[in-house]
C-alpha cells in the first residue's frame, strides 16, 4: 500500500552495502495489492450507488457516494497518510455504530413501531390496497403472464380482443397478438410467460398476484389483479384518496377518514384506518415509559433489579475471586499451574453455553435438575420459577461464570505489588491483617477500579444470560406486558421492541435504550474521572 | 501472604511441624478440591450426559453411568454442523477483520502526529463505554432499509453479521494495541525510513511482526466474543440456516416440553472443547489482554 514517494535505498553508491542494511524497494507487490482493493472497493461502491438510485433511496445513495468519493480521495492522495490506516475501522464504526446510536436518538422520538411502519405515501398504498374489492358482477377474463426485460404485464382476452398493460401501463388493444382458445400464445415486444414456468417459479408467482394493472388511465375503473395466473378480474379500493383535502372517503359507508398529526387516518366518530406512518412524536416514548401504568411499575422494578443485579454480580464475583488469589497465590504450594487450569474452566467454557447447562441442571423436577437431586435430597425447589430464587440463580450462576475472571486479575495484581513495600510494612511491624487492610487491598483497588467498573456495565447489559437462563421469567403477574421478574433493562427493550416478533414498539424500544446509554454513560464518566485514566494513556 | 513463615528455630517436634504446615499451607489443598468440584462440576455433567444413552439430560444424574455415541451422532442429523460452520465462518472473519482494522488504527494513532489525533482518541475511549448490542433496534431497522437496496447488507445476511461487528471493532480493540504499539521504540521505524522504507512497509514488515502477540490476543478474544454473541445474531439472522450456534442451539432448550438436553449436551461439548483448549493453551497471552480492560461475553 505505498503511496508515499520512494527514496532512493540508502545503501547504494560506494563500495559494497552495508551488510546489515535492508534494501527498500517501493512501488512492488503492495501497489498491485493496493489497486486490487481500490477497484474492488470502486466496484462495489459503484454498485450500491446504482442500487440506491434505482431504488430511490436517497439518504443510503447520499451516504455512500460520501463514504466512496472518500476512500477514493485518502487512498489517491498523499496528504492524507493517518487516514489511510483509520479508515476502514473508521467506516464500519461510523455506519454501524455512531449512526446506529444517533438513529436509536432520532427513532426514540417517533411513534416507528407496527401500525406505523411506512412513511405517509406508503401508508395510503397500503390502505388503497387493503381496502381492494373485487368490482361486484365484473367479468373474469382469461389471462396470461407476460414478460418484457424485467418487467411483468398482463394480457387478457377482452370479447375476443387481446389488451396488454403493466403496472406502469393500462391496458391497451394489441390488435396483432395471437391467441390460441383462452391463452395468449404471442404478443409483439412481450416474451409469454408458460403456465408451467409460472407454477416452479415461486418468486414470480408472488409478483403476479401482486401485480396491478390499471384498466385505464382513471384510477376510478380499477384494475385487473389474479390470484392464479390464467384468469383475471378487476378490482377497485373502496377508499379514495383525496390529497388536497387529505381525506380517505370509503365510497361504501361515506365515512370521511381525516389524517391526524398521531400518523393515522380518523374518521369523525373516532375510528381510525389500521395503517398509519412514521411521525414525530417528541417526548411521547419517555413519558409513556415512565407514566403508563403497562410500563411503568415493571420499568422502576426491573431498573431496580438491573442495579442489584449488576452490583450484587460484581461484588460476589470479585469478592470469590479476590479470596481464592490471596489463598492461593502462595508460592509454598504446589501444582499452582494446574489448579489454576481449573480454576479457571468456568470462565474458558463459552459463556451461552453455561447458562443454558445451568438451565437445564437447576430445573424444578428432581428427576431432571441434578442440582435438586444432588445438592437438595431430591426436594423439589423451582429455582427458575419463583421470583425471590430465580434472581438468587442468575447471581449464583454468573458468580460461577466470572469468578475465575476475577481470580486472574487479582492474582496478576497482587503479583505485581511492590515487593519493598510489603517489606517495609512487615518491618515496621504490621501484622498479616493490618497490611492486607492498609497496603495490598488500597494497592490492589487501584489496579482493578477500571476493571470492575466495565464489569458492571458489561453485567447491566448481560442479555445473554438474563435471556439463556429464565428469559425473564417469572412473568409478573399485575401487568399485560410480556416481562418478568429477572428481565434487566436490555431484555426489557428486548421484548418491547418486537424485533423477534409480536407487537413491534421501535419508538419506546429506543427511548429506553437511550435511557440506558445515559445510565451507563454517567457511571463510566465518573469512573473517569476517578480513576484519570484518560491523562495517562494519551 | 508473601510473608515467609519464620520457622522455629529448634525442631525437633515434628508433629508440631506438620500442625503448623497444616495451617499455614496444608488447608489449601482441601479447599482447592472444593473450587475445583464447585468449577468443573457442571463440565464434567454436561460431558457425562453427552455419552449417556438416554436422549435427555435428565435422569442421567449418575454420572457416566451409561456410555453410548447416540448423541454425537444424533447431531449429525440436526443443522448442528451448519451453525458451527456459520460460526466460524464470522468470528473468523470478524476476528481478522478487528485485527487489521484495530491495529492500523493503532498504528495511526500511536506513530503519527495530525490534527484530531488527541480528540480521536478520547472519542475512541467514550464509544468504548456504550456496547453496540445496545443499539440492537436501530440496527435491525438499518438493515431493513438496507436490504431494501442491497440485499446482502440487509436482514438474514452473514455478510451484515460480519459487517456490524466490525462497526464495533475499533471501539472495542484500539486502545488495547494502542497501548502494546507504543511499547515498540520508535527508533526501529526511524531507521527503517533513513533507509528509505515507506510508511506501509515500516507497518506491515516491522511494526506487525513485533506486535504478533497483541494481534493474537485480539483476534482471539474477537472470536470469543463473537461466538457467544447471541442478541444481534438473533435479531439479525433469520432463517434457520444461517444461525450461529448460540441462536441454533438456544433453540434446542429453550422450549421446556420439548428440550432436547441429550443433542444439546453432545453439540456442547464439540462445541466449547476448540474454544476451551485454545483458551487454556493460550490463557498466559489472553489474562494480559483480559486485564488491559477487555471483558469476554
Amino acid at each position: 500500500m505505498s503511496t508515499q514517494a520512494t527514496h532512493a535505498p540508502a545503501a547504494t553508491g560506494t563500495g559494497a552495502p552495508e551488510p546489515h542494511a535492508r534494501r527498500w524497494d517501493g512501488r512492488g507487490g503492495g501497489f498491485l495489492v493496493k489497486l486490487a482493493l481500490m477497484a474492488l472497493v470502486n466496484a462495489v461502491g459503484v454498485s450500491v450507488l446504482w442500487a440506491a438510485y434505482a431504488q430511490g433511496s436517497w439518504a443510503i445513495f447520499a451516504a455512500s457516494l460520501v463514504l466512496l468519493v472518500t476512500a477514493d480521495w485518502v487512498y489517491v492522495s498523499r496528504r492524507a497518510l493517518p487516514l489511510k490506516y483509520v479508515l476502514p475501522g473508521l467506516a464500519f464504526l461510523l455506519v454501524f455504530q455512531l449512526f446506529s446510536m444517533a438513529y436509536t436518538g432520532y427513532v426514540a422520538l417517533t411513534n416507528y413501531g407496527t401500525g406505523h411502519n411506512a412513511t405517509k405515501e406508503q401508508a395510503v398504498d397500503a390502505l388503497l390496497i387493503q381496502a381492494e374489492r373485487r368490482v361486484a358482477d365484473s367479468p373474469s377474463y382469461p389471462l396470461t403472464v407476460v414478460q418484457r426485460g424485467d418487467e411483468v404485464g398482463f394480457a387478457i382476452v377482452d370479447e375476443g380482443d387481446v389488451r396488454v398493460g403493466s403496472a406502469e401501463e393500462p391496458l391497451a388493444d394489441v390488435p396483432d397478438a395471437s391467441v390460441d382458445g383462452r391463452r395468449v400464445t404471442a404478443v409483439p415486444g412481450w416474451d409469454v410467460v408458460p403456465y408451467t414456468a409460472l407454477i416452479s417459479d415461486t418468486a414470480l408467482q408472488q409478483r403476479v398476484v401482486d401485480l396491478r394493472v390499471p384498466v385505464s388511465d382513471d384510477a376510478d375503473d380499477g384494475s385487473i389483479r389474479t390470484r392464479e395466473g390464467s384468469t383475471g378480474q378487476v378490482y377497485s379500493s373502496a377508499l379514495v384518496h383525496d390529497e388536497a383535502a387529505d381525506t380517505l372517503t370509503n365510497t361504501e359507508t361515506g365515512a370521511v377518514y381525516r389524517a391526524t398529526d398521531e400518523g393515522r387516518f380518523v374518521s369523525a366518530d373516532g375510528e381510525a384506518l389500521a395503517v398509519g406512518w412514521r411521525v414525530n412524536v417528541g417526548l411521547e416514548n419517555f413519558t409513556r415509559a415512565f407514566s403508563d401504568d403497562t410500563y411503568s411499575g415493571p420499568l422502576l422494578r426491573i431498573t431496580v433489579w438491573t442495579f442489584g443485579f449488576a452490583i450484587a454480580t460484581v461484588a460476589t464475583s470479585f469478592l470469590l475471586g479476590l479470596v481464592l488469589a490471596l489463598v492461593f497465590d502462595d508460592p509454598r504450594l504446589r501444582g499452582r499451574r494446574v489448579m489454576r487450569t481449573l480454576f479457571i474452566l468456568p470462565y474458558a467454557f463459552p459463556a451461552f453455553l453455561s447458562a443454558l447447562l445451568w438451565r437445564g441442571m437447576l430445573n424444578a423436577n428432581p428427576d431432571y435438575g441434578i442440582v435438586n437431586q444432588l445438592f437438595f435430597l431430591g426436594t423439589r425447589i423451582a429455582w427458575l420459577d419463583d421470583p425471590v430464587l430465580a434472581k438468587l440463580a442468575i447471581i449464583g450462576v454468573n458468580l460461577w461464570l466470572s469468578f475465575p475472571y476475577w481470580f486472574l486479575v487479582c492474582t496478576g495484581a497482587l503479583q505485581s505489588l511492590p515487593g519493598d513495600v510489603m517489606e517495609a510494612a512487615r518491618i515496621d511491624g504490621a501484622g498479616r491483617w493490618r497490611t492486607f487492610r492498609s497496603i495490598t487491598m488500597p494497592l490492589l483497588l487501584v489496579s482493578t477500579t477500571p476493571l470492575l467498573i466495565a464489569s458492571f456495565a458489561f453485567n447491566f447489559n448481560n442479555f445473554t444470560l438474563v435471556y439463556m437462563l429464565t428469559g425473564g421469567g417469572p412473568r409478573f403477574t399485575d401487568t399485560s406486558a410480556t416481562l418478568g421478574h429477572t428481565d434487566i433493562l436490555i431484555s426489557m427493550i428486548y421484548q418491547l421492541s418486537g424485533v423477534a416478533g409480536g407487537r413491534a414498539d421501535y419508538g419506546l424500544a429506543s427511548a429506553l435504550s437511550i435511557v440506558v446509554f445515559v445510565i451507563i454513560g454517567t457511571i463510566s464518566a465518573l469512573a473517569f474521572r476517578r480513576t484519570r485514566r484518560l491523562e495517562e494513556v494519551l | 501472604m508473601a510473608t515467609t513463615t519464620t520457622r522455629p528455630t529448634t525442631t525437633d517436634r515434628p508433629r508440631v511441624r506438620r500442625g503448623r504446615w497444616f495451617a499455614e499451607v496444608g488447608w489449601k489443598y482441601p479447599v482447592a478440591a472444593v473450587v475445583i468440584v464447585y468449577a468443573a462440576f457442571p463440565l464434567v455433567y454436561v460431558l457425562s450426559a453427552a455419552v449417556a444413552r438416554t436422549g435427555t439430560l435428565t435422569g442421567s444424574t449418575e454420572l457416566f453411568r451409561t456410555f453410548s455415541t447416540a448423541n454425537f451422532e444424533a447431531l449429525n442429523a440436526s443443522r448442528f454442523w451448519t451453525w458451527g460452520v456459520n460460526s466460524l465462518v464470522v468470528g473468523g472473519a470478524t476476528a481478522i477483520g478487528s485485527v487489521l482494522m484495530g491495529a492500523a488504527a493503532a498504528y495511526a494513532f500511536s506513530r503519527f502526529s495530525f490534527r484530531g489525533r488527541r480528540g480521536g482518541l478520547t472519542a475512541l475511549l467514550i464509544i468504548q463505554m456504550f456496547p453496540q448490542m445496545l443499539a440492537f433496534v436501530s440496527i435491525f431497522l438499518l438493515l431493513l432499509a438496507l436490504g431494501d437496496v442491497v440485499p446482502a447488507l440487509g436482514l438474514n445476511s452473514t455478510v451484515a453479521l460480519i459487517c456490524v461487528y466490525l462497526g464495533g471493532a475499533l471501539g472495542t480493540n484500539t486502545f488495547l494495541m494502542y497501548g502494546f504499539f507504543n511499547t515498540v521504540p520508535r527508533e526501529l521505524d526511524e531507521a527503517a525510513r533513513i533507509d528509505g522504507a515507506t510508511h506501509a512497509q515500516i507497518y506491515w514488515t516491522i511494526i506487525l511482526r513485533l506486535v504478533t502477540p497483541i494481534l493474537a490476543v485480539v483476534g482471539l478474544l474477537s472470536f470469543i466474543a463473537t461466538f457467544g454473541e447471541f442478541i444481534l445474531a438473533r435479531v439479525i439472522l433469520t432463517s434457520p440456516e444461517r444461525w450461529t450456534l448460540a441462536v441454533g442451539m438456544y433453540g434446542w432448550v429453550s422450549q421446556e416440553l420439548n428440550a432436547n438436553w441429550g443433542l444439546f449436551a453432545a453439540g456442547a461439548v464439540v462445541a466449547a472443547l476448540p474454544v476451551l483448549l485454545l483458551f487454556l493453551a493460550l490463557q498466559k497471552y489472553i489474562v494480559g489482554g483480559l486485564t488491559a480492560g477487555s471483558v469476554k461475553g
